[in-house]
Order: C-alpha cells, then sequence, then structure tokens
C-alpha cells in the first residue's frame, strides 16, 4: 500500500469515489464515449435518469493504473455506489436487467424523477481534484 | 501475437478447476461464459475477479476486452 502522501492521484481517486454517491470510471465522456463497453453503461444509468459523476480516464494512464489498483478491477468502465465498486459493464448489464442495479441505486419502484437529488453533480475530471 | 478464443478457454478451465468455458471472440474482443462450482456463493464481483485474475495484466492489453457471464453451479 502506497503512502498517499507520496500518491495524489490514487487519493484523488479515493476522494471523487467517497465524494460521489454514484461515480462511472470510463474511457471518454458521458456525451462522447470512447469504448462500446463505457457507451453501454452510460446508457443505462442514463435510462434510469441516474445523475452521476464521470471521469475520463484517457487523458492519463496513471488514472486507470491507480484506479485499478484501488478496486482490484482490471478493466475500464467501472461504476462506484456509495463508495462500492458495483461493476463494469458486463455486471451492470446483468443488474439493470434483473433489477438489481434499481436496488443498490434506491430507485426500486419509483418513479425516476421523484428520487432524483435536487441537483446533478457537475462530470467532473481528475485535473479537478489535483 | 493474436489471442484465440480456444486459449482462452483453455487457460479459464485450467485456472479454475472444473470450470467449463465457451469463448467466442475476433482477436480483440471477446465473450466467455463460464460455468462451474468455483462461482458458487461468491458475490458477481468475485466471480468476475476469479476469471479476470486468471489473465491478470494481459487483460486490456494483450486481451483487449473480455465480457463474462458466469454460471454457478453444483459441484459435481
Amino acid at each position: 500500500m502506497s503512502d498517499s502522501a507520496s500518491n495524489p492521484m490514487r487519493e484523488a481517486i479515493q476522494s471523487a469515489i467517497s465524494e460521489n454517491p454514484v461515480i462511472l470510471f470510463m474511457k471518454g465522456t458521458p456525451e462522447a464515449p470512447a469504448c462500446g463497453f463505457s457507451a453501454r453503461t452510460v446508457a443505462i444509468l442514463e435510462s434510469l435518469d441516474q445523475p452521476f459523476a464521470a471521469v475520463n480516464i484517457l487523458p492519463d494512464p496513471a488514472i486507470r493504473q491507480e484506479l485499478s489498483a484501488l478496486s482490484g478491477w482490471p478493466t475500464i468502465p467501472q461504476l462506484f455506489v456509495d463508495g462500492e465498486l458495483v461493476g463494469g459493464c458486463d455486471i451492470v448489464t446483468e443488474m439493470f436487467e434483473s433489477g438489481e442495479l434499481q436496488q443498490v441505486l434506491g430507485i426500486e419502484g419509483e418513479t425516476p424523477a421523484a428520487v432524483a437529488p435536487a441537483a446533478e453533480p457537475a462530470p467532473l475530471s481528475i485535473e479537478n481534484l489535483l | 501475437m493474436a489471442v484465440s478464443p480456444d486459449e482462452l478457454k483453455q487457460r479459464i478451465e485450467a485456472g479454475i478447476p472444473g470450470t467449463s468455458a465457451d469463448v467466442t471472440g475476433d482477436g480483440a474482443h471477446f465473450e466467455a461464459i463460464v460455468a462451474g462450482p468455483a462461482f458458487t456463493g461468491l458475490s458477481r464481483i468475485a466471480q468476475h475477479k476469479l476469471v479476470y485474475d486468471v489473465f491478470g495484466a494481459e487483460l486490456g492489453d494483450r486481451i483487449h476486452a473480455l465480457s463474462i457471464k458466469i454460471t454457478p453451479m453444483e459441484a459435481r
């Protein structure tokens, strides 16, 4: 385990995960996903009207390296809810189809509009956190 | 070096005892349908990690993308 003081990138990623109830690390942006798996995961969250923070891992290879070291998950995208890794595209898709994702997000059986938080978190980039 | 679906199948089956894998793919993107008793009782995250761990750093590199579907099974 690295000392966080000597590893600002890992610390920034950890803070982003802690501070955003729903955060997706992806290739590209929600508006312009750069990979089909990231695109599908964004589409699922958007179909649920689920606000989420997004981090594009492409600008700096260190983001992906530190994220995977932190989560123990090798691939992108990675969805975190309430600080916990939910999974990548396969798991998110399976959980969406079974309704478990809606449960994890706390929107089961309610209309999305009724549970949407007042303010949608702005998409953030890792640079904002450093 | 190109990766074949058959190589992935054999490595999953060798790496996780009792598992049977059905792998399709085009040399970069693969889909594996994996069944076995090793997955029973594990969370989805842990099930997928079991398969990812067979390939380690090759994932995202030599193996560009691996999509996984898991079927836990009773031990035979």
